[in-house]
């Protein structure tokens, strides 16, 4: 995308270049309420067809732009009842009548699937139907998440408001210690920050510890930007986004002069906080918030009769990948069940090419479907009053599908350690 | 002004959106999921608001998911507004667009259990809150458009009219 020079008055965000490109200004200031054109909206089958198909025909309007809509079918699928065969058979009806040009059907999560099929790349404005939108915030997009009917204003207008955010950045410097990744950082500041903490204001993840990160890593920063309040979750693009998108086959490649373009100029006003990376240990989140995170240590050696990797949060590849390293030639504890369900169709193919996949199996996991599944309470459920840790996002009380769940957050290292030895262990223990 | 009073009923802060739309009711109508509204917190809230109440909070209302019917189960139950120090951000949006007027008060805790307050929102910029002894309370501005989206009843009511108007 060429981006015109901006002659801007004062150093500007990232978050603000990025508003103001789509609010067609020149620049914008914090606390201006601005329109921007929406590049892309993306929505599901819980919070997309179900809702806005009734909605668009009492309106009689048409779909603004089909080339900009996209659909993922991940929340329902694969159909354990009648009301998921129901509600998912709407969005498939839906799309066919619409004639949707970009449709993902159980292909995996829409967080990750988004990027995956190339939708995502720096410098554009995207709404999302689900809270965890902030994820393509990891690709120097503006992204964030709405409500139904809010998006039923972007699906006719291609439209939506906004307050131009103030820029809290949170600068990681140093090198994670071996099996700490980005999870045990989230932990640790949506424990340090509470879940509203991030005031809807913009997030940007800065430092020489993320500018390290890999993609997949970068995208669960952002994911759980939404755990920690706020709007949007932000990376500024790099050569690693670059390279990644090149990979996926994103059209007309990243210009450099794009990449320097979309980040924060110096002596732009941000609130900063710094962190030293080298000092983290693997953090764990207990029952029932994320803002309930301590060090591993707290809670280590409490049972678990469950571990689940699986989610838009901490299922890709490079999650699985950290997950086979302290499972390899191991076994899961008796007693234990460990769940796997990939992020994506993508991601479990590469897994099953890399060998990762039969790491797993051969400790002792069982595969499920590429889907929202457990996470949210959706399809296989967890039930009854069973321990759990998961590589997830929330484990509000009921969560995962039963109200007497207890559900433990950490990285799919320590998620992997647990389920070894039948109760929450510090994963370093293992890979010593 | 303040054409009539209010009827004020407290919870305190972080009210999440399980309380307000429990998930065990979400697959059901709004006629369901309002007999569940703050069962968990407020048990005689449902059979005791009256419409025009006012539903006053501590800060952080609204955290949690994305689902608009948390917000809708407050109209339906025909609060007049929420008065608390913050909210989530996205619960904020999602309130407007289901038509529900959020009030943003630092002082809304000096609010106490059914006491009847007066509602001034005649300027968006400024709304206040009246106090039986002539007490004002200040609120932050209202962005005069989301007022606006308030009076039309939500966001697909005034797309209604903009479409009817020929200006989608």
């Amino acid at each position: 995308m060429r981006t015109p020079e901006a002659p801007s008055q004062a150093p500007q965000t990232l978050a603000q270049k990025l508003i103001a490109r789509a609010a067609g200004l020149p620049s914008v200031r914090e606390g201006d309420i601005v329109n921007c054109r929406v590049d892309l909206a993306m929505f599901h089958d819980s919070s997309g067809p179900r809702r806005l198909k009734p909605m668009l025909e009492e309106l009689g309007a048409p779909i603004w732009d089909k080339s900009r809509v996209v659909l993922v079918m991940d929340h329902f699928v694969p159909e354990a009842d009648e009301d998921a065969r129901r509600i998912v058979r709407i969005a498939r009806d839906w799309a066919r009548d619409q004639a949707l040009p970009h449709v993902h059907d159980s292909l995996g999560i829409c967080h990750v699937v988004l990027p995956q099929k190339g939708h995502l790349r720096p410098g554009l404005f995207c709404v999302g139907g689900d809270s965890h939108s902030p994820t393509g915030g990891a690709f120097g997009c503006y992204m964030f998440g709405i409500g139904s009917t809010e998006m039923l204003g972007v699906v006719v207008t291609g439209e939506i408001w906004l307050r131009v955010p103030h820029t809290i950045r949170m600068r990681w410097d140093g090198a994670l210690a071996e099996g700490v990744c980005a999870k045990d950082m989230m932990l640790h500041m949506i424990g340090r920050f509470g879940m509203n903490g991030g005031g809807y204001q913009a997030i940007e993840f800065a430092g020489s510890t993320v500018r390290g990160l890999g993609m997949a890593e970068r995208m669960t920063l952002s994911n759980m930007s939404a755990e920690l309040g706020a709007q949007a979750g932000l990376i500024a693009p790099d050569a690693t986004t670059a390279a990644w998108l090149r990979e996926a086959g994103v059209d007309n490649g990243i210009a450099a002069a794009d990449l320097a373009h979309w980040g924060t100029d110096e002596g732009a006003s941000v609130t900063e906080h710094t962190f030293d990376a080298t000092t983290l240990p693997p953090m764990v989140a207990s029952p029932h918030s994320p803002a309930n995170s301590h060090p591993v240590g707290h809670t280590a050696g409490e049972a678990v009769q469950l571990a689940y990797i699986g989610a838009c949060t901490g299922a890709k590849l490079e999650d699985l990948q950290a997950a086979a390293r302290v499972l390899r030639g191991r076994r899961v504890a008796p007693g234990v069940r460990l769940l796997v369900a990939p992020a994506s169709v993508h991601d479990q193919q590469q897994a099953e090419r890399e060998g990762v996949a039969d790491t797993l199996r051969h400790s002792g996991a069982e595969f499920l479907p590429s889907a929202c599944g457990a996470c949210a309470g959706y399809g296989q459920a967890v039930q009854g009053a069973t321990r759990v840790i998961a590589t997830t996002a929330r484990n509000f009380k009921g969560r995962m599908g039963s109200a007497d769940a207890e559900v433990f957050l950490a990285s799919p290292y320590t998620v992997a350690a647990s389920a070894l030895r039948g109760c929450i262990t510090d994963p370093r223990e293992v890979l010593a | 002004m303040n054409e009539s009073l209010h009827r004020v009923w407290r919870v305190g802060a972080d009210v999440d959106t399980d309380a307000l739309a429990p998930g065990h009711a979400m697959k059901h109508g709004m006629d369901v999921i309002a007999r569940h509204c703050l069962e968990s917190l407020r048990p005689d809230f449902v059979g005791g608001v009256r419409p025009g109440d006012l539903l006053v909070a501590g800060p952080n209302f609204g955290i949690g998911s994305s689902r608009e019917q948390a917000a809708a189960v407050l109209v339906a139950l025909g609060v007049r507004a929420v008065v608390a120090p913050s909210y989530s951000g996205l619960f904020f949006r999602n309130a407007f667009n289901v038509g529900l007027l959020l009030l943003t008060c630092a002082q809304a805790e000096r609010l106490e259990e059914t006491e009847l307050v007066g509602l001034d929102t005649t300027d968006p910029l400024a709304p206040a809150l009246l106090r039986a002894g002539g007490e004002r309370l200040a609120c932050e501005a209202v962005p005069p458009f989301l007022m606006e989206r308030v009076r039309c009843g939500g966001l697909l009511n005034e797309l209604k009219q903009r479409l009817a108007q020929g200006t989608p």
